[in-house]
């Protein structure tokens, strides 16, 4: 019964290592604009499709997953530039609707511009399952959690210790001010754009040999790891991962225990029992309003 | 000014249509073209279905002519585009009874297209063979209404008759959320008794969920499971596949038609080695040995289409073929195109071969399909095999 419980456990880290990695995208923009992007999703979809197109005309791995990123990341710039930023002085709302609407944009044009078929990548380390416990886990979920903890420590880094990194945190504490100390806000928001959508491609490249990836892939793993952000506070790195993990595990788990029909259900009433009692997410606490 | 110049455009083209109109009428006066109306879902969500649908009607339209039509006369396709919508698909219909006059209806790419229409033909009283998956369009048995796919009901039977054969009893069910999924799992679970097996465990997965290993720890975990059956489409079932090679787990893993493509065994890798799953000969049309009795229908169909349109070619074209070709038949043996005639002539359709299967229609049964419609393949070494 224990191995039961440990695989429950590992499913969940692996399905929430994914949902983390997501939910750090978001968190990006979030920090710079107050935007919720809602075509990350589309970005983590145009890193997985770009590889596996790539990889399919014969580059070698590495190379097609820069390429893949280098994509993901103009395409995150084009959006700001071309989308986002003539409406810069709408409300908030206005520019998340933008976003939905860019998001539509984006996979009729995967749709178009690859297939409406299911592709899949071959795992980096083999497909040999590790032993934990009695419980399996797949080599790839492990690269999927290192490269999620990398990117939050480097994330920590920048927003921390570099310039344009407090920039960004300065342009989305307060706009106005930032500006008056000379920051380029445009600039911030159009390079939190470019980071988040690399990021997104990041993320889609990691997971596609676990999940498959196809033009429309970004709608589900965009609204979970929209809920992971949420869940571990919207803005805070280490809240996306914690979130996304929580969100994982309490899905495997009541997949597991109580009734696989409604583990989706039980993640959404968590993540609004969350939000009940703790507005900010469970390490959202700084982003409170400060006067 | 703008108004004007729209009129007289609009004055020209209907010049134009009637010119055309009149000439092609000189031309057909002797023969009037038999009218055969289709509403297919070429566009929208179910244009996977429609699209096939219809290129197979034209392609077989065409070279019916060109082989001298029937009964000596040529043969006309109106075609509509109802999008998946079942309003649309009875105002097409309405149109196809009143204005087109057409003699007989193949069309109804999904089940509620069909369903919508069901009420005029009836009443208008015109034959109509439906494309459409469901059951509940010929049970209980509807006076006017044909249809040419197998029902997922018999992709039941088929792998609990297979499950039989191996001396299982207690299965495993683990279905997805789209409606595909869930009609199977619902045909499943009425049939499975029928079949004497036992689901001991059932569970599900959401759209786009990313691994189902919790659900297939809980099945392992469940004392008595001999196979597990995945009713699925899409991505979950090869996430199934893998997940279950990744847990070790050693019962049998069953698949719906569904998957039933390269696409799956692809995605899944070496896991889907052994697992097995019902699918339409024409699938398999080059495997299947050379004394088998479909095998010249599905391959000479496969390579029509596959030749004309350079794309793979799917069973819901083959529906749209076997529906134009029984309507053939039954007009060449009724001698005319009398829509009673024809109706009566399709209930009498006996040993037709299609690419769904053997062709054996009753009073009591307007599809005529039994099992061996479906066959039964295992992966090995990454390609179909044929079981007896």
């Amino acid at each position: 019964m224990s191995g039961q419980l440990a695989q429950y456990l590992l499913s969940g880290i692996t399905i929430g290592a994914i949902y983390a990695l997501v939910a750090l995208g978001f968190s990006i923009i979030f920090n710079a604009s107050h935007v919720i992007n809602f075509a990350q999703g589309e970005f983590v979809m145009i890193g997985g499709m770009t590889t596996v197109s790539l990889t399919g005309a014969g580059l070698p791995l590495p190379v097609a997953m820069i390429a893949a990123v280098g994509l993901a990341a103009l395409v995150g710039l084009a959006l700001e530039k071309l989308a986002v930023e003539p409406a810069r002085r709408a409300p908030v709302v206005t520019l998340i609707i933008i976003t939905i609407g860019a998001s539509i944009l984006l996979r009729g044009l995967a749709a178009l511009v690859w297939d409406k078929k299911l592709h899949t990548l071959a795992p980096f380390s083999g497909s040999a399952p590790i032993e934990i416990a009695g419980a399996a886990l797949l080599p790839q979920s492990l690269w999927v959690l290192g490269v999620s903890l990398a990117i939050v420590l480097a994330l920590s880094w920048f927003f921390g210790r570099t310039l344009l990194g407090k920039a960004m945190l300065a342009t989305s504490n307060q706009g106005v001010a930032a500006q008056l100390v000379g920051i380029n806000v445009r600039r911030v928001l159009l390079i939190s754009f470019g980071l988040s959508a690399a990021l997104g491609a990041v993320a889609g490249i990691l997971i596609t040999p676990i999940t498959l990836t196809s033009w429309d892939v970004g709608i589900m793993l965009g609204l979970k790891g929209f809920a992971a952000a949420v869940l571990g506070g919207l803005g805070s790195g280490p809240g996306a991962v914690l979130g996304g993990l929580v969100l994982g595990v309490a899905e495997s788990l009541s997949a597991g225990y109580l009734s696989s029909a409604y583990k989706d259900v039980i993640a959404f009433v968590l993540m609004l029992a969350v939000l009940f009692f703790r507005p900010a997410g469970i390490l959202g606490g700084r982003a409170a309003e400060r006067v | 000014m703008k108004s004007i110049r729209i009129a007289v455009a609009a004055g020209g083209t209907l010049l134009a249509m009637t010119l055309a109109g009149v000439l092609g009428a000189g031309i057909a006066a002797a023969q009037e073209p038999i009218k055969v109306g289709a509403f297919l879902s070429v566009t929208g969500p179910a244009a996977f279905l429609g699209d096939p649908e219809q290129k197979t009607l034209e392609l077989y339209v065409e070279k019916l002519n060109a082989g001298g039509g029937v009964l000596g006369r040529k043969l006309q396709l109106v075609a509509y585009d109802s999008a998946g919508d079942a309003d649309k698909a009875r105002t097409f219909a309405r149109r196809l009874i009143e204005q087109d006059k057409v003699d007989v209806i193949v069309g109804g790419s999904t089940t509620g297209e069909t369903m919508a229409v069901v009420p005029l033909v009836e009443q208008a009283g015109i034959p109509f063979i439906s494309l459409a998956g469901a059951v509940v369009i010929i049970e209980p048995v509807k006076k006017w209404v044909f249809k040419t796919p197998h029902t997922d009901r018999m992709a039941c039977q088929k792998i609990f008759v297979d499950m039989g054969s191996r001396g299982i009893s207690k299965i495993a069910l683990i279905s997805g959320a789209g409606g595909f999924d869930k009609s199977m799992r619902a045909e499943c679970l009425k049939v499975a008794a029928q079949h004497k097996i036992e689901i001991v465990a059932d569970e599900t997965y959401g759209a786009g969920d990313a691994d189902m290993t919790a659900q297939l720890t809980k099945i392992r975990a469940t004392p008595g499971v001999q196979a597990v059956l995945n009713t699925g489409f899409g991505q979950g079932p090869a996430i199934v596949t893998k997940n279950f090679g990744q847990l070790g787990i050693t019962v049998p893993l069953y698949q719906s038609h569904g998957v039933a493509s390269k696409e799956y065994v692809k995605l899944s890798g070496e896991a889907a080695e052994g697992v097995r799953l019902p699918a339409a000969a024409l699938l398999v049309a080059e495997t299947l040995p050379d004394s088998d009795p479909q095998k010249k229908v599905v391959v000479a169909y496969k390579r029509e289409y596959e030749g004309r349109f350079k794309s793979e070619v799917s069973t819901f074209g083959g529906h749209a073929y076997d529906g134009l070709m029984l309507v053939v038949e039954a007009m060449k043996r009724a001698g005319s195109t009398d829509k009673a005639k024809v109706r009566d002539a399709l209930e009498a359709t006996r040993g037709y071969m299609g690419t769904a299967g053997m062709v054996n229609m009753s009073p009591h049964d307007h599809m005529g399909l039994d099992l061996t419609a479906f066959r039964m393949l295992e992966v090995r070494r990454g390609d179909w095999s044929l079981i007896k």
